[in-house]
């Protein structure tokens, strides 16, 4: 009976994992919830100060508030923004950020070593660092060599009516409802933000950008 | 000398050496980048730009995965055809959308997952002028993406179909960096 009753709340959790999947959240068996190297979204936009432009990169999405505070980012998962200044979706600059110990590193804008599915951190081109942000205290900004850097749990500032668009994919609803239900209302993510000076980021008038993660072999 | 005295000129010393021995450390970690390791190889675990492209349009499991490990300048070869008959099997009436893409066009532009950012324009994924010049944190990129896959060439197609009217975020975001909304 004990046993039932577990196996019943298993395969509950896992068909609500497969109905919570989102923008890019939780997306493959192989980067599931709560994995470091699970991207949920990426932001690129103009920041406040518009010479610059901002990167977010959120990962770890659908952390509940109880389940934030425990929440960390790994030191084996570099977190790598890509950037194309010249159109042919191959990058020409990359923006790593990697945590060691209560403070999470980056590096560039620089030419990576090599383009593609593999890097090594380009130490000589640090370009500053933050102490990572605690769960319920205030955000930890620093400013270094002309760019701001952040590290933290953050809101999800995603927002769809998953639930309803599953329900129309399964055929079992015919279109959204008025009002529709977030989703991600009052989960959380593991955000990393950084702002740097368009001018660092090459002459084009466009840029392509991307995110990655990428594992410690 | 007391007891007593010759304990507290001890324990001055003490604290004097440990408190010496924490600016040595403090010293020598002037640079603190310099003296952590940050050596190995790094391979490619999750790829993302477009919201929801890989969710929507690549099929469940392996699939899945193979996306997240692949680079954009193979995406193009690799997804446009899949993501056509994805496409097509989520809206068999397509034609032409909003932005007047053909099936292929549309499918061509997202199979490559980049996100196209504009360092002259406002940085948007769609405002109503500038087309996928950004993704800023309000942008309602849902609402975007089920219009060009279910509005048909004006947009009025399917109209419980192009909107989820979940048209922003739970919490307000805020104007100075990092943006971001405190979590909850």
């Amino acid at each position: 009976m004990k046993k039932t009753k577990m196996i019943l709340g298993l395969s509950l959790v896992a068909i609500s994992g497969l109905i919570l999947v989102a923008a890019d959240h939780i997306d493959a068996p192989a980067t599931m919830s709560g994995d470091a190297g699970d991207i949920t979204d990426v932001y690129a936009f103009q920041g406040q100060n518009t010479s610059n432009l901002v990167f977010a990169v959120n990962t770890q999405g659908l952390l509940s508030p109880n389940a934030t505070g425990a929440a960390t980012f790994k030191e084996n998962v570099m977190v790598e923004i890509n950037i194309d200044n010249n159109g042919d979706n191959i990058e020409d600059l990359v923006i790593q950020a990697i945590k060691r110990d209560d403070k999470m590193y980056f590096f560039g804008p620089v030419a990576p070593g090599t383009t593609g599915t593999t890097s090594t951190i380009k130490t000589s081109a640090a370009s500053g660092n933050v102490t990572i942000s605690q769960y319920g205290a205030t955000a930890l900004t620093a400013e270094q060599n002309g760019m701001k850097f952040f590290a933290g749990p953050r809101d999800d500032p995603f927002f769809f009516d998953l639930g309803q668009f599953k329900a129309i994919l399964g055929g079992t609803a015919t279109g959204f409802k008025n009002p529709g239900t977030d989703t991600f209302a009052g989960t959380n993510v593991m955000s990393i933000v950084v702002e740097v000076p368009k001018t660092m980021l090459g002459s084009s008038s466009t840029i392509n950008v991307w995110a990655e993660t990428k594992k410690k072999q | 000398m007391s007891k007593t005295n010759k304990f507290k000129i001890i324990t001055i010393a003490l604290v004097a050496a440990v408190v010496s021995v924490n600016c040595d450390n403090n010293d020598s970690n002037g640079d603190a980048t310099v003296s952590l390791d940050f050596s190995g190889t790094f391979v490619q675990q999750d790829q993302m730009a477009r919201p929801a492209i890989n969710t929507v349009f690549v099929a469940s499991g392996q699939p899945k995965d193979d996306f997240n490990a692949a680079i954009p300048s193979a995406m193009g070869a690799k997804y446009q055809s899949i993501f056509q008959s994805r496409l097509l099997a989520l809206n068999s009436g397509y034609t032409t959308n909003a932005l007047g893409q053909t099936a292929a066009q549309l499918t061509g532009l997202l199979a490559t997952d980049v996100l196209g950012v504009s360092k002259t324009a406002p940085t948007t994924f769609f405002d109503g002028t500038n087309v996928l010049t950004g993704r800023a944190l309000a942008d309602d990129v849902i609402d975007v993406e089920l219009l060009l896959i279910f509005g048909g060439p004006t947009g009025g197609s399917n109209p419980t179909l192009t909107k989820d009217n979940v048209n922003s975020n739970d919490k307000a975001f805020g104007t100075s960096f990092p943006y971001l909304a405190s979590a909850w």
